[in-house]
């Protein structure tokens, strides 16, 4: 903080730093018990008697001996095959990713150089669009599905997905279009340039720092959703997110809740990595359609 | 830009979007005027030494013919709209009619499904949006007063609930609240009451739903507060602080109108968000207690036999539901656009 300003009085600054501890706890609490539960046995994560045993993991030493196992891993990504649904989350985010951020780019950028009425209005159905949840389309898609036999599979999901995301994309590439200075490709096209030309040469290298943001958030939509690839993807091609929903239900009878423990770490490590990484992108993207309006 | 290098640049966008936002929408308004046509039954007399006997059976040749003439099903009209599972306005009336008071007739309508998930959505949206501002405003302002270092430490874990999969990070929450878990046996320990359980009163689960909403967006409103702070000019702080004003009355007469865009951006998206609320009622398996619009449309499609017709419709309504909810944004824009008549 700047010397200009008065010292804070010690009272208020017991009560801010409270406040912050408060919500540090909060806000990671949850994920560090949960990844530290995860190596043990289900008496221990859920110890009714002493909580303080998921720490010693009294259980998990009478059971394997050590006070830390992966038997958790083990039946969730051997024995329940978890690995398929983590390469298809994989090839489900990479291809959502490539293809809607290269759809968008150009839209983005078309619709940021054209002064036209038209571009308004495209824009505010975009918006419209980016307001209706995903779950109220899926019904109108079931039935063409299932009459091209497309209904299951990978590529169809990844499309409906690219689609979905589209909106939310086209906005945030449209508003980082417009901070890049139109001089800059009006000078291409008055060198004798053509639009796409001027795009190719003069934009493309520098707008590197607005796709990867937007390819940040269009990531996190295809690995999040739940709704759209609960219900388009059939039982072998499912992604991460449908198979630990689908883990709730078979676990939960069978005993080893610990599977769907260790499949939701596994499921958040991507995620923890991604904002370690990507921390000034995520944020200089939450902030800039606001920023702007 | 020319017409025609705008047509190019933008068809592919616009075919996608086309393609599977807007022809979708007009399929689903189709799918809810319509039902899957009946079997076509024939009765068939059989025979035999110990008399005749006249049998029912499904003309498979004859409905198959049907399905293929009319692919889209039987015109049903508005009915599917009117039905008990959706505006129920033969039940409604009935209550209505026989309501002793106004508070009775509200609650009655809980018993239906569609107004009982209307119920929890709107109460959702309309108690986290406001719950989530204040909370992520005041997390700016205290981040906002920490030392450098702190600062980029405190972000990194206040995105983790919000970028975390909504289902993932519910899943998480039920476990500790379980009353196994940490959270649910402590609390058991504090109002020393084993039986407490967060699951069994629609009360709770209400609560329960509501601070996982806050918990998981907070972190929305304090990254984008926390960007408009780095924004606050120093002069009118200073001259405030010349002026006599207290640190309460600096906060709320120049930081909070130098914020005031952007609480409207804040709220906007929430309220889309919220409308939305879905994965976290999978997660804490809190059906039983609480429903939103979303969730009725998942619970029809994932029935054995799938209820399309039913659950386009209640999208239909959640469409208009999101439109009416974006109505002043849209009319804002409007007039932005045309000033002046």
């Amino acid at each position: 903080m700047t010397s200009n300003q008065i010292k804070k009085p010690l009272g208020l600054q017991i009560l801010i730093y409270g406040f912050v501890l408060f919500w540090l706890i909060l806000a990671a609490f949850p994920f560090l018990w949960t990844m530290w539960g995860s190596f043990k046995v289900e008496l221990d994560f859920f110890s009714k008697g002493d909580w303080t045993n998921v720490f010693s993991g009294v259980r998990t030493q009478v059971v394997y001996g050590e006070s830390f196992t992966g038997a958790g891993y083990e039946g969730a990504w051997i024995q329940e095959e978890f690995w398929r649904a983590f390469l298809n989350t994989a090839i489900v985010c990479v291809s959502t990713v490539v293809i809607s951020l290269t759809l968008a780019t150009l839209g983005g950028y078309a619709l940021s150089r054209s002064g036209f009425r038209y571009s308004f209005w495209l824009l505010i159905i975009a918006l419209v669009f980016r307001a209706l949840p995903p779950i109220t389309l899926v019904s109108g898609y079931l039935q063409p599905f299932y009459d091209w036999n497309v209904w299951g599979t990978l590529p169809t999901t990844i499309i409906v997905l690219v689609a979905i995301n589209q909106p939310f994309t086209l906005w945030m590439l449209h508003s980082f279009f417009q901070t890049i200075p139109k001089e800059l490709d009006e000078s291409a096209k008055v060198d004798g340039c053509t639009q796409f030309q001027a795009f190719r040469h003069v934009i493309i290298p520098v707008m590197w720092p607005g796709v990867i943001t937007a390819g940040l958030f269009s990531f996190l939509l295809a690995y999040n959703d739940f709704a759209v690839t609960a219900i388009l993807l059939s039982q072998e091609n499912q992604t991460m997110v449908p198979k630990i929903a689908s883990f709730m239900g078979t676990t939960q009878t069978e005993g080893n809740i610990m599977f769907a423990v260790a499949a939701v770490v596994s499921a958040i490590i991507p995620l923890f990595i991604l904002v370690m990484f990507f921390q000034r992108q995520l944020v200089s993207g939450l902030t800039a359609g606001a920023v702007k309006g | 830009m020319k017409h025609k290098t705008f047509f190019w640049f933008f068809l592919p966008t616009a075919l996608a979007m086309f393609l599977f936002i807007a022809l979708p929408l007009t399929s689903i308004v189709s799918q809810s005027l319509h039902t899957p046509h009946d079997q076509v039954l024939i009765v068939v007399e059989s025979c035999d030494p110990f008399g005749c006997k006249s049998e029912t059976t499904i003309d498979h040749l004859a409905s198959k013919k049907i399905n293929e003439e009319k692919p889209q099903g039987k015109w049903v009209g508005f009915q599917i709209y009117t039905d008990r599972n959706h505006l129920a306005f033969k039940e409604v009336g009935e209550l209505w009619e026989n309501k002793t008071n106004f508070i009775d007739f509200v609650s009655s309508l809980r018993d239906l499904p569609f107004y009982r998930a209307m119920g929890f959505t709107l109460t959702y949206t309309f108690v986290v949006t406001p719950l989530v501002i204040l909370f992520g405003f005041i997390i700016a302002l205290a981040v906002n007063s920490l030392h450098r270092h702190l600062k980029g430490f405190m972000v990194f874990f206040s995105l983790l609930p919000m970028i975390v999969t909504p289902l993932v990070g519910s899943l998480i929450l039920f476990w500790m609240i379980d009353a196994r878990g940490i959270l649910g046996s402590g609390l058991q320990e504090l109002f020393a009451d084993p039986t407490l359980s967060l699951k069994a009163s629609t009360g709770l689960t209400w609560i329960t739903l509501i601070v996982y909403g806050v918990w998981h967006s907070a972190p929305f409103a304090f990254i984008v507060f926390y960007a408009g702070l780095q924004t606050v000019p120093k002069e009118t702080i200073e001259a405030a602080m010349i002026d006599g004003a207290t640190r309460f009355q600096q906060t709320m007469h120049v930081v909070v109108p130098h914020l005031s865009p952007l609480v409207a951006f804040v709220a906007l998206i929430q309220l889309m968000d919220n409308f939305r609320v879905f994965e976290p009622i999978v997660g804490f398996s809190a059906s039983a207690h609480a429903t939103s619009l979303s969730w009725i449309i998942w619970n029809d499609i994932g029935q054995e036999i799938r209820l399309l017709s039913s659950a386009a419709t209640t999208s239909v309504l959640t469409i208009i539901g999101v439109i009416i909810l974006l109505m002043p944004v849209l009319i804002r824009t409007w007039r932005e656009f045309n000033p002046e008549k």
